[in-house]
């Protein structure tokens, strides 16, 4: 297209579209602000500067990197990809392997308890249930912090320490993002503003929810009045009734992956749950991203090292690479989600300001935009995923897994 | 009307009346030998994976801390009792879209083969032509048919021909559809063959008899075709039953067939023995459904057809 | 019932009856063509899109034609590599296939033995075996054995989904054959290698041509025994499936359209060419 004229620095992606991105609704201050804090949840596998050391002893650079990832979690060229290739000589081989987060762990486990390499040094997982196993089951590689300098320098406040990985033990963030509702302008004429709307019968066969199993709970506990964060056995048995009354009356359409993006583009479904930054990276341009006024959840997809990763040191560089701001900014231009890196703001907005048309237009917006560089108190409005326990974790599963499978 | 006479026409069918063993005098082993190579493979690759699936399918335990042999065959019984009306889903859906198939493959297979004159193998190639398109594709390009504001459905939503929630993507008509539409040719070539090699004679002599085209046609065409029917039913009804592509793609929440619990029992759960029981119980129910089909239908013909 | 039967050739020897009759073969007729429109619509959509103008990350609604795609054809690095990943365990496992199949099929096609039948049964197990349990049993074997699934465990499994219907393929043919002349060249002194290489080998051909072609159709077409054992080795139908979650992009449009003609192409000189041999 027109990126001829206009050369944007550091090869930004195609001109694509960003549509008012906004945090609907203006309470939900009922809501604790403990988004950010650190809960203790206590690590089990405590690592030691001995286990560090230990791992990581006589490992060596390689020059070569394979890193499995999500759907669009990187530019359509590559282009970060490229830049740290040339600035290391590392020659990364990128799968976007990832698309659910239990058949992702389906496929590792084996390996990993046999001590196989998994054929990848770098992978990307969300800070759920099934990092949680890697992470107890001692799959990970224990990070090395005294090669992460960027890491400590740059990463924000709330992406440090997290409750899920205290000290940031294994991991480092790459992004985060909220689960919040997307529509399409062009079927959907209100705002939608709240969960409820995912219930109302007007759009019988018009609603997408999500089959996974947390995030699906998520919503119905939000629907039925609860924290998820703080929720109880008997809130799930409450939420688990109001997601099976939403789909025996017909109104869900179907329960989706992250083809949820595909259906709302294409209109079979109007409203649907989705990912924040999905609906402005890869959706169609009818489609608006709210985060409604019950609250959203917020997660964070972590990076983290295999423990029989080949090419670990590698891997480790990439992840310190990521945290410059220089490097993250065109990243998070891209993809849309929260970026760890805070300081890639000023960046950006200095791109907007060197841009032209409607690439300026994107990056402004980008730049201010609260979906992106969330301030406290929109964070305050947000969620977490319950943390769950090996037996919570059965339990949970067994009153929400059939919902979106259908008995 | 019950007993029809037996058919006139040579059947070259390669039976056991085929030259056996001849000029074999030192090769006895040859025999052997050719099939090692294949028999070693469909037995490591075949039939092994098989029997152990058939002993996890009984064991007990967890992906974490492994599983153990325990004869646990509760995992057949709490399949069946909770999957149950999956299994039954998946066998309607294949009788549909069987029976669909049929329908629609019959009267096109007899006109190409009576009235398709010289371009039959023509029209028979333009019949087979989609499937030059890998199956995924072809599911999901039907899929783009049939979204809701697609090429057919949006111009009628657009003249206010469809009712208001009106959808056809994520039912199960939209997953019949789909199984119709991928297995078809399993169906078409079938009953083509057996259509093509009636001896028009035959029906000739019916004509000359006086029978009416509407009897010559129920009296010596159709039992004559008949075989082909039912190694095109052989031929479809497993895969179809088994299959959970269609239903993933085009279905809804209310549309899911005994292959999607298959595969997220094995993927999304990693809960093994309970997804290896419950995919025996699917090629036991499949398999012993088509062995005592043919068996009824007393005919080695239909085995032998679904081999070609 | 039968009384009927003298009634009815005066009535149909009219020209209503004719008339009738036309009518019944034009149906037929225009039956057979709308069915084959059915059938070609969705292929026609996905040529169609793959020269679509579109902007962004859909590809649903028509914006205008362009070429662009086909320029762009390999500008998706993961989509090339699934694509070679699939030609290439096409081939070899094709390569496989049809030496073992052919061996197979020649053995059961003219040879009378212990345990044919069996083979036989095997074969015809192997053939209407649901794909999704042999996908299963795969791998539970791969797991019980803790075996790393990938580029390899596919080939394995591709062969062994292909031999039965090589097999079965050129077992047809050779129970066809006239074994007179092979007996022939055994008289005029050729020996078992010769006598294979240049009298059996050549008259089974078609056999074993078509064999390959239905075992590298098979290969490059499956998803489900894939999927299965793929580990993290993505072949083009499991990329497509997995695009279908965010958006297929047209260049999956244009490798099907190419893959499609060049089917169409060789299926079209193939049949030719046998037209001629005749």
């Amino acid at each position: 297209m027109n990126d001829d004229h206009a050369a944007p620095p550091r090869g930004l992606p195609r001109p694509r579209r960003r549509d008012v991105l906004r945090m609907a609704g203006a309470a939900g201050a009922g809501l604790a602000l403990a988004a950010c804090g650190v809960e203790g949840r206590g690590g089990k596998e405590k690592v030691s500067s001995d286990d560090v050391r230990e791992y990581w002893r006589g490992k060596a650079r390689t020059g070569r990197l394979s890193w499995a990832n999500w759907p669009g979690y990187m530019e359509d060229d590559r282009a970060t990809l490229k830049a740290f290739e040339k600035a290391n000589g590392v020659k990364v081989t990128y799968k976007e392997v990832i698309q659910e987060s239990a058949p992702w762990f389906g496929k590792i486990q084996a390996p990993l308890a046999a001590g196989q390499s998994i054929g990848f040094d770098l992978m990307v997982m969300t800070n759920g249930i099934q990092l949680e196993k890697c992470r107890r089951l001692g799959y990970l590689a224990p990070l090395d912090h005294a090669r992460l300098k960027n890491f400590a320098a740059n990463a924000g406040p709330g992406f440090k320490n997290p409750s899920y990985d205290p000290g940031n033990a294994f991991t480092v963030p790459y992004v985060s993002g909220i689960t919040g509702i997307a529509y399409n302008t062009r079927y959907v004429k209100e705002e939608i503003t709240s969960i409820a709307q995912l219930f109302d019968r007007r759009y019988k066969g018009r609603v997408g929810m999500m089959s996974d199993s947390q995030e699906l709970g998520n919503f119905g506990m939000f629907a039925v009045g609860a924290d998820p964060e703080k929720s109880t056995p008997a809130d799930w048995e409450k939420a688990a009734a109001r997601l099976r009354r939403q789909r025996d009356d017909g109104i869900v359409r179907k329960y989706y992956t992250q083809d949820y993006i595909d259906a709302v583009s294409k209109g079979d479904v109007w409203l649907t749950m989705a990912w924040s930054g999905d609906a402005y990276s890869l959706a169609g341009p009818d489609v608006e991203f709210v985060v409604p006024k019950e609250g959203g959840t917020i997660w964070t997809d972590c990076m983290c090292i295999p423990k029989t990763a080949e090419n670990p040191v590698d891997a480790l560089a990439l992840m310190d690479w990521l945290y410059d701001p220089a490097n993250n900014a065109p990243l998070t231009e891209f993809i849309n989600y929260i970026t760890p890196v805070p300081a890639t703001r000023p960046i950006i907005a200095r791109d907007a300001a060197a841009a032209t048309g409607s690439e300026r237009k994107d990056l402004e917006r980008l730049s201010s935009s609260p979906l992106v560089f969330p301030s406290a108190a929109d964070l305050g409005r947000l969620r977490h995923y319950r943390s769950l326990t090996q037996d919570e974790e059965a339990r949970y599963q067994k009153i929400f897994e059939p919902i979106a499978k259908g008995s | 009307m019950t007993a029809h006479e037996p058919p006139a026409t040579p059947d070259p069918s390669g039976g056991p009346g085929a030259a056996g063993g001849r000029g074999a005098g030192r090769g006895r082993l040859a025999p052997y030998l050719l099939v090692l190579p294949s028999g070693l493979w469909l037995l490591a690759f075949f039939a092994v994976p098989m029997v152990l699936m058939a002993s996890l399918s009984l064991q007990t335990g967890n992906l974490i801390d492994g599983f153990r042999q325990t004869f646990h065959w509760a995992n057949y019984s709490d399949g069946f009792s909770t999957y149950g009306d999956k299994f039954a889903r998946s066998l309607w859906y294949g009788l549909l879209a069987t029976g669909a198939c049929i329908v629609l493959a019959y009267p096109a297979a007899y006109w190409i083969a009576f009235r398709g004159g010289r371009n039959k193998s023509t029209y028979l190639f333009l019949l087979l032509l989609p499937y030059f398109v890998s199956f995924v594709l072809r599911t999901v390009s039907w899929k783009l048919v049939l979204t809701d504001n697609g090429p057919v459905l949006g111009p009628l939503r657009d003249h206010g021909l469809l009712p208001d929630g009106f959808h056809v993507l994520d039912t199960g008509w939209a997953v019949v559809s789909g199984l119709t539409y991928n297995f078809l040719p399993f169906m078409v070539l079938p009953i083509y063959v057996a259509l093509e090699r009636i001896d028009p004679r035959v029906v000739e002599a019916a004509r000359d008899l006086y029978a009416s085209r509407l009897q010559s046609f129920a009296r010596v065409i159709l039992p004559l075709s008949l075989p082909g029917v039912f190694a095109g039913v052989v031929m479809t009804y497993v895969p179809v039953s088994a299959d959970y592509v269609n239903a993933e793609v085009l279905g809804g929440p209310r549309n899911t067939m005994i292959g999607n619990v298959i595969q997220s029992e094995y993927f999304d759960n990693s809960a093994y023995p309970v997804a290896s029981a419950l995919s025996f119980s699917l090629m036991a129910i499949l398999l012993l459904g088509i062995f005592a089909y043919a068996r009824t239908l007393g005919t080695q013909d239909v085995l032998e057809a679904a081999r070609r | 019932m039968t009384t009927t039967t003298t009634r009815a050739p005066a009535a149909e020897a009219g020209p209503a009856g004719r008339r009738r009759r036309r009518f019944a073969g034009n149906g037929l007729r225009i039956y057979t063509f709308l069915l084959i429109g059915w059938l070609l619509l969705p292929i026609a959509v996905m040529i169609l899109f793959g020269f679509n103008d579109t902007h962004g990350k859909q590809n649903f609604r028509w914006e205008g034609f362009t070429l662009r795609w086909y320029a762009h054809l390999l500008d998706k690095e993961d989509l090339t590599t699934a694509v070679v990943n699939s030609l290439t365990i096409a081939l070899l496992s094709t390569a496989i296939t049809t030496v073992l199949g052919t061996l197979a099929g020649l053995a059961l096609g003219r040879y009378r033995f212990r345990g044919k039948g069996a083979t036989n049964l095997v074969l015809f197990m192997a053939i209407s075996c649901p794909e999704i349990v042999m996908g299963a049993s795969l791998l539970s074997m791969f797991v019980t054995f803790n075996l790393p699934r990938g580029y390899l465990t596919i080939l394995v499994a591709h062969v062994m989904f292909s031999i039965a219907f090589v097999a079965v393929t050129v077992r047809a043919r050779v129970v066809g054959l006239d074994p007179a002349v092979e007996e022939a060249a055994q008289d005029l002194g050729a020996g078992p290698f010769t006598r294979f290489r240049l009298v059996t080998l050549p008259m089974i051909m078609p056999g074993v041509l078509s064999g390959a072609l239905l075992a590298f159709v098979l290969s490059v077409d499956d998803f489900v025994i894939t999927n299965f054992t793929s580990g993290a080795t993505v072949t083009f139908p499991l990329w497509i499936y997995g695009s279908t979650r965010t958006g297929t992009p047209p260049q999956v449009n244009v490798m099907g359209t190419l893959i499609f003609a060049v089917g169409v192409v060789i299926a079209v000189l193939s049949a030719r060419r046998g037209l001629r041999r005749r």
